[in-house]
């Protein structure tokens, strides 16, 4: 059964549709780009995806054991994230909010789970420092390790390499191809590097085409949508 | 010597002690509650909610109620609630729409305060504006009764603020990540937004609506000046507020100044020594 499957769906805000009727379906370990100009509802299908805001038509559903909130997201990053004063500990550990429903506090488990991820993404001797003092790739990967915390089965990342520099980005992506590769975790990623498509995904999902392009990459390739 | 013996005379009246319980209190809380607002960057919410706070309170003296509370929590609630959960796609943007609240939720009490000077009990309007502004003596009107509620309220904010912590620290953090982690956003900033308009409105009562913001912005903006994680930001501002208000009061008593602006002079001092030690350690 798939992971994700979204069905005719429209989404929009304030009864106006933004995208066309979007239809695919992921399975475990895939990897999807989502590319789209600026206004073709990118960030909109996502929000579905999250299931921040409901589609206006379709469905959009889980399945291979996966909830809603089981989905590890890296938003972009925000103004107020600038000069935050949060050290990266109480930022990874945050994503382990969602099991931890109305109890207060971390357990053991939540710490151990988080100094995996710390090594994961080999950051653990930045644990104490403070987030606004990290670079721009260094500070990507505490919101990656807390998206891990958060997730086993599939990251949703929103344009992540943003503002990063050329070298940063290809760590950051040789990092995401491990994940993938090695801990078969499903990603789903928003992104304007169409060089990087051709590199790394296994499946695109075009949503300036109408009727909205979703295939693997070799067709998203032949149909010479220009990589 | 003299300095000392004067203070103890002063401390030995109830009402002074009632006084500094009631104003530690609410040092206490409004700098917890600063640290996520100046984070979530609404330093001017408690500027907008005492206005408008002001405002119901002059409604409330011109339409006779005999507990004002009754009418001034309500309404105050329910506009913080407006202000903090409208989000993001409202037509009016957050700082305008603070900014429309404040300035006309003070001038239309201004003004029915002054359509009907009757209903003012003191017969002064003027000083009766001002006091709510400025804070003043009515600290040291307060009854037990009193020092019993904001001690009450001090518990529950504390208490929600201790229960709820790792959830406020992500919606200010990141709303969008914890919204998509099932964190209910929306329900934690009802809860956060009546929690401040419960602190307000005993805020005023302290420094007056005016220097309300000041007790929410500076002890987070001194704090953040040295501390860089959330924790010892929060721990550093509650420490720092409850040391300005007990020691702005106690010099308010022996010089008597205003209480409300001494407070806040001691947290501006405070902001100018940490920022200095913030620039030397780099």
């Amino acid at each position: 059964m798939a992971q994700l499957i979204c069905e005719n769906v429209i989404m929009g805000y304030e009864k106006k549709a933004v995208t066309h009727s979007i239809n695919f379906k992921l399975e475990q370990g895939d990897y999807l780009y989502i590319i789209g100009d600026n206004g073709s509802g990118k960030s909109t299908l996502i929000k579905g995806i999250l299931g921040l805001c409901k589609p206006m038509e379709g469905k959009i559903s889980f399945g291979d054991g996966l909830k809603q909130n089981e989905i590890g997201y890296m938003p972009q990053q925000t103004i107020v994230q600038k000069d935050f004063p949060a050290s990266v500990e109480e930022i990874i550990i945050s994503g382990c909010l969602n099991r931890s429903g109305l109890r207060p506090f971390y357990t053991k488990k939540d710490k151990q789970l988080m100094d995996e991820m710390l090594l994961k993404m080999e950051i653990l001797d930045l644990k104490k420092r403070s987030y606004r003092e990290l670079s721009g790739g260094q500070q990507q990967r505490v919101l990656l390790a807390r998206a891990l915390c958060a997730t086993q089965k599939m990251l949703l990342l929103d344009e992540p390499v943003a503002g990063l520099d050329p070298e940063t980005i290809l760590e950051f992506y040789e990092l995401l191809k491990k994940l993938n590769r090695e801990d078969g975790i499903t990603i789903i990623m928003v992104s304007h590097d169409l060089p990087a498509v051709s590199q790394y995904a296994s499946h695109v999902l075009n949503l300036v085409k109408e009727p909205v392009f979703f295939g693997t990459k070799d067709e998203y390739i032949k149909a010479g949508e220009g990589v | 010597m003299e300095l000392f013996d004067k203070l103890a005379y002063y401390l030995s009246y109830p009402l002074v002690q009632y006084a500094l319980i009631v104003g530690v209190l609410i040092a206490l809380c409004s700098s917890l509650l600063g640290v996520t607002l100046v984070l979530k960057r609404l330093s001017f919410i408690g500027d907008g909610l005492s206005h408008v706070a002001f405002g119901a309170m002059a409604f409330a003296v011109v339409l006779n109620f005999t507990n004002q509370m009754l009418l001034i929590l309500p309404v105050t609630v329910v506009v913080a609630i407006l202000l903090l959960c409208t989000g993001k796609n409202t037509k009016i943007k957050g700082d305008a729409a603070i900014a429309m609240l404040s300035v006309g939720a003070l001038a239309l009490g201004y003004l029915v305060l002054n359509i009907f000077p009757e209903m003012v009990k003191s017969g002064n309007v003027a000083g009766d504006v001002c006091s709510t502004l400025f804070g003043s003596a009515s600290l040291l009107t307060l009854s037990s009764k009193d020092v019993w509620l904001c001690i009450g309220l001090s518990v529950f904010v504390i208490a929600i603020f201790i229960f709820f912590y790792h959830k406020l620290f992500a919606i200010t953090f990141d709303e969008n990540f914890a919204a998509a982690t099932g964190v209910k956003v929306q329900a934690y900033n009802i809860l956060l937004a009546t929690v401040i308009a419960v602190v307000i409105v005993l805020a005023m009562k302290l420094v007056g609506s005016l220097l309300i913001s000041a007790l929410i912005i500076f002890p987070t903006m001194s704090a953040m000046r040295i501390f860089k994680s959330f924790r010892s930001v929060i721990i550093c501002s509650a420490v720092l507020s409850v040391f300005c208000a007990f020691s702005g009061m106690l010099v308010s008593i022996i010089f008597s100044t205003p209480v409300g602006a001494t407070v806040v002079a001691a947290d501006i001092v405070m902001f100018g020594i940490f920022a200095l030690i913030g620039k030397f350690r780099g």
